[in-house]
């Protein structure tokens, strides 16, 4: 990593200097006409920096990240595989990035072909045929499906069911997504094997029951044994199953969500379908759903009438979730993936994740606590021993000290139903040498925290900074360069 | 097998460290009778060259509107940009980063977000801006969704001229949770706010230019808000940021917008980014990532993400938004095209986009084409007006009909305007082309008139 500190633009800024210069600009002919009221004296006052500089600058901050292309990164439940360089060679093309989104469909029908396709191939690996690629995120199919849950409900002039159940090993997105949606939330617990429990289900499942959302497999890496079995309870109270398909990775080819009960799913692209994740987006996150459902998808859809593609709106659809159609460059991206791998290729991906991530938890647990210490799907969650907790480790330490070994860490603290948890995601992309030599790392850190190495508590060491002081920050903020300094 | 490095050899090795005999064993969780018994129905895979030859011939079933003249505008429009964006989007190091939730290691993008906030934050005339939203329309409903929370009302007045997308988004989400978009009606091509803004409004939604490229007076909605309580909204088109003065500098609570004209390709509408600018004093009921300076255990300057007790990982169905994953890797395209452009660089671009208008208005006048609001003052898009949709479409088809992508027909969201469209300009725009346009559509309109 590249230690050497680098100043912000604006204080690299200096007068005059340029990168991009547009000919033929004239000031004075240009606001002719335009309302005195309405122009500013100067325009915006952004850095002013050389194209040299701007690079440097630039490609230095890169250096101070880690990254999929230069470091192991086993964040659980964030599937950080390997981003297919192919992908990014054939969107970077004119005839995927140059289309406007109010072009004829005359001019549009590779592109509509191409989003046609893939919700075609997302409806058959879920089992859920009607699809919609407009979501931009997980969180945002998430909402999308609950908008769409809602608007099953008022079409059968049902008021009464506001509740939503969920598991309390979920992902924050469920609960925040359906307070967007006026829904209630209502927490259910998970039992000793880490699984929903059934029972308590059936205490909590009611007239007002609108629905459950489900992650499967779960948070701590495990398949939900009884979810045919679920999903015909909440059925046969009268609500709807919602599957959050972050982990799909680990089923893919082997079972289907349609299949076992689930009414509607949304998939991360950026996750799954091996979209880079881009500090933090673009993702995609296409929601799939029964025909039932399917009328109320948001608008508007990709249709074949033939031979040609336009777009339409669904029967009852619930409207607009967002601008345009979808993050279609991420379309393309996941299209090309699922179409280099094919139905045979997509199974092999879940299998190979399931072993890279079981082979991963035999040997970290021969030296971390692993609650649920079984056969788990593409991901498993550690926690230290308590003679660790005795030395004044904690999980933090852990991660701070695996980034001073090269790694990433792990997802930290999530789930909330494991105590100081560490949740490992090795994908299937990774080799068995890379395995193993974070499963060497994890014993050492052990090791360490057993003899109370003081190397834990200064950990990071490696970093361009060390640990950072988050209560700082919100006790003096420094949101912008102007407004804070 | 494609991206799967584990050889048989390999993954002999790794089922007997795990203590089974068959991967199908660490299936076993997956009852029985819920496992597939068939393969997926998708297509058999590809090799490399395979894929990249399907590609290529579904692609040139495309007609890019960037590869020729493009008129087109409607909220997307062709700017350019310098290599190096492009060069940089490529960096590895950006484009495989997760979320910088460890910031030890990712200061290199918590370092980036941050000069990006700024640079919105100064864009916008704002006080503060987020790390970036999914695009514009959502944008608009995270806004109005903030300004209910905050005025704890039920109402949001929307200007016509917003983008129709953004309206339709900001009715599908505020529905949900029992609010209201009342529409304030275009009179002449600008929002007419008389009589709808009162005491249960929570917030006033102008975007400007509107989307009839009309430019809006800004002063009016924000001293109606202010008068009633109510947050004042605006929407921009951030080139125009170059000539026309900030939101933030006429008073505006919320600055919004979408960031595809700085330097994002077109890409058939997304991945763009949206952007969310506001007051400090609302930091706490901001929607999304916010990234802040503070400092490591030398006392060195660190990043790090800030106020994250607002989000959905910490505080759940009591978050701010939903909002996780959002666009943090076009917004580094913005932030870098921002830096490439620089306060002259934005001034020339929105410059040279309105002188090309202005040519481009002449020469469509001199061919008999009448504005659709000849009064309203405009910057590098502008309605025109037929007799009938059914002549827009012909004109259209006539100027396609000659590699010119050109005509955005208004009607599908305004029935108001039928025979209504409008045409864009950017600095990509040659003033040979605006001519040839003029022309074509001179010579389409004619042969009307004669058939």
């Amino acid at each position: 990593m590249n230690l050497t500190p680098v100043p912000l633009l604006f204080e690299d800024s200096r007068p005059g200097r340029r990168c991009m210069v547009t000919a033929g600009a004239d000031r004075a002919s240009a606001v002719a006409g335009m309302p005195e009221s309405e122009l500013r004296g100067k325009p915006p006052a952004l850095p002013e920096v050389g194209e040299l500089d701007l690079l440097r600058h630039f490609t230095r901050l890169s250096q101070k990240n880690y990254a999929i292309s230069t470091n192991f990164y086993p964040l659980g439940s964030c599937t950080m595989k390997y981003n297919p360089l192919v992908n990014e060679a054939i969107a970077a093309q004119p005839c995927w990035s140059g289309l406007h989104p109010w072009q004829d469909a005359d001019d549009v029908q590779g592109a509509l072909a191409l989003m046609h396709g893939l919700a075609k191939d997302l409806g058959e690996a879920t089992g859920l045929p009607g699809v919609t690629l407009h979501p931009a995120a997980g969180a945002h199919g998430e909402l999308t499906a609950l908008m769409v849950l809602r608007a099953w409900l008022d079409e059968r002039g049902d008021n009464q069911r506001r509740t939503v159940l969920i598991p309390d090993s979920a992902h924050g997105t469920n609960p925040a997504s359906c307070a967007l949606a006026g829904f209630d939330v209502v927490t259910v617990k998970s039992d000793e094997r880490g699984l929903l429990d059934a029972d308590s289900l059936a205490d909590k499942l009611g007239p007002d029951t609108a629905g459950l959302m489900i992650t499967n497999p779960n948070t701590l890496g495990l398949f939900e044994e009884e979810i045919a079995e679920i999903c015909r309870m909440v059925h046969e109270a009268g609500g709807k199953v919602y599957m959050d398909g972050a982990n799909f990775n680990a089923i893919m080819g082997w079972t289907r969500p349609g299949d076992f009960g689930v009414d509607m799913m949304h998939l991360n692209l950026h996750k799954t379908m091996s979209t880079p994740h881009g500090g933090g987006g673009p993702g995609s996150g296409p929601i799939c759903v029964t025909e039932e459902l399917a009328k109320y998808l948001p608008t508007p859809q990709v249709v074949e009438r033939g031979g040609r593609f336009e777009m339409a709106t669904p029967e009852a659809s619930i409207g607009r979730v967002r601008g345009y159609h979808g993050n279609f460059m991420v379309l393309v991206r996941a299209y090309a993936y699922v179409k280099r791998l094919g139905g045979e290729g997509l199974k092999r991906v879940a299998e190979n994740a399931v072993l890279n991530a079981n082979y991963l938890r035999v040997q970290v647990g021969e030296h971390w606590r692993i609650p649920y210490d079984r056969i788990c799907m593409h991901e498993f969650v550690a926690r230290p021993r308590k003679e660790m907790n005795d030395q004044g480790v904690h999980t933090m330490d852990v991660a701070k000290r695996l980034i001073d070994l090269g790694y990433h860490p792990p997802t930290v603290y999530f789930p909330l139903v494991v105590h100081e948890a560490i949740m490992v995601e090795p994908t299937e992309t990774e080799s068995k040498e890379t395995l193993d030599g974070f499963a060497e790392a994890m014993a050492q850190v052990a090791q360490e925290a057993m003899a109370g190495d003081e190397a834990l508590h200064a950990a990071p060491v490696t970093t361009p900074v060390s640990r950072v002081d988050e209560a700082l920050a919100v006790k003096d903020p420094q949101l912008c360069f102007r407004c804070g300094s | 097998m494609p991206y799967i490095q584990n050889s048989d050899a390999d993954r002999a090795q790794m089922l007997a460290r795990i203590g089974v005999t068959s991967i199908e064993e660490l299936f076993a969780p997956i009852p029985k009778a819920l496992q597939l018994d068939r393969p997926l129905a998708i297509d058999p895979g590809r090799t490399e060259e395979e894929l990249k030859t399907h590609l290529a011939e579904l692609g040139a079933q495309n007609v890019p509107a960037a590869s020729g003249p493009c008129f087109l505008g409607g909220g997307t429009y062709d700017h350019g940009w310098p290599a190096l964006v492009d060069h940089l989007m490529q960096r590895s190091e950006f484009l495989t980063a997760y979320t910088p939730y460890q910031p030890e290691c990712s200061q290199g993008t918590l370092q980036w977000i941050y000069e990006f906030q700024s640079m919105i934050a100064e864009l916008c005339g704002c006080e503060i801006a987020n790390a970036s939203m999914y695009d514009g329309a959502s944008a608009c409903a995270e806004a109005a969704l903030m300004a209910l929370s905050q005025t704890r009302r039920r109402k949001v007045v929307v200007s016509r001229g917003l983008h129709p997308d953004a309206r339709l988004t900001m009715e599908t989400y505020l529905k949900h949770v029992d609010a209201e978009v009342v529409e304030a009606p275009l009179r002449d091509g600008r929002t007419d706010w008389s009589g709808l803004v009162d005491g249960d409004t929570a917030a006033v939604f102008v975007q400007q230019p509107n989307f009839f490229g009309v430019i809006e007076d800004l002063d009016t909605p924000q001293a109606l808000a202010a008068e009633h309580g109510a947050l004042s909204v605006a929407s921009v088109y951030p080139v125009a940021m170059g000539l026309l003065r900030s939101p933030g500098a006429a008073g505006y609570d919320i600055v919004v917008g979408d960031g595809q004209s700085l330097g994002v390709p077109m890409g058939y509408g997304g991945p763009s980014f949206g952007f969310f600018a506001a007051r400090q004093a609302s930091v706490r009921k901001l929607p999304g990532r916010l990234v802040g300076i503070s400092k490591d255990r030398e006392g060195r300057r660190a990043y790090t993400l800030t106020f994250q007790t607002r989000e959905q990982h910490i505080r759940r169905e009591k978050a701010t938004s939903n909002i996780c994953t959002n666009n943090a890797l076009i917004a580094l395209r913005g932030a870098i095209h921002m830096a490439a452009l620089g306060p002259q660089g934005l001034e020339e671009v929105a410059c040279v986009s309105r002188q090309r208008t202005l040519e481009l208005v002449k020469a469509m006048e001199e061919a008999g084409f009448e504005r659709a609001f000849p009064d309203a003052p405009y910057l590098n898009e502008v309605a025109f007006r037929l007799s009938d949709d059914e002549a827009v479409e012909r004109l259209r088809g006539a100027l396609r009909a000659e590699g010119i992508r050109a005509v955005v027909p208004v009607s599908c969201w305004y029935p108001e305007l039928a025979g209504v469209f409008t045409l864009a300009c950017t600095e990509r725009v040659q003033p040979d082309q605006v001519l040839r346009l003029a022309e074509v559509a001179a010579n389409a309109v004619a042969q009307e008139v004669s058939r």
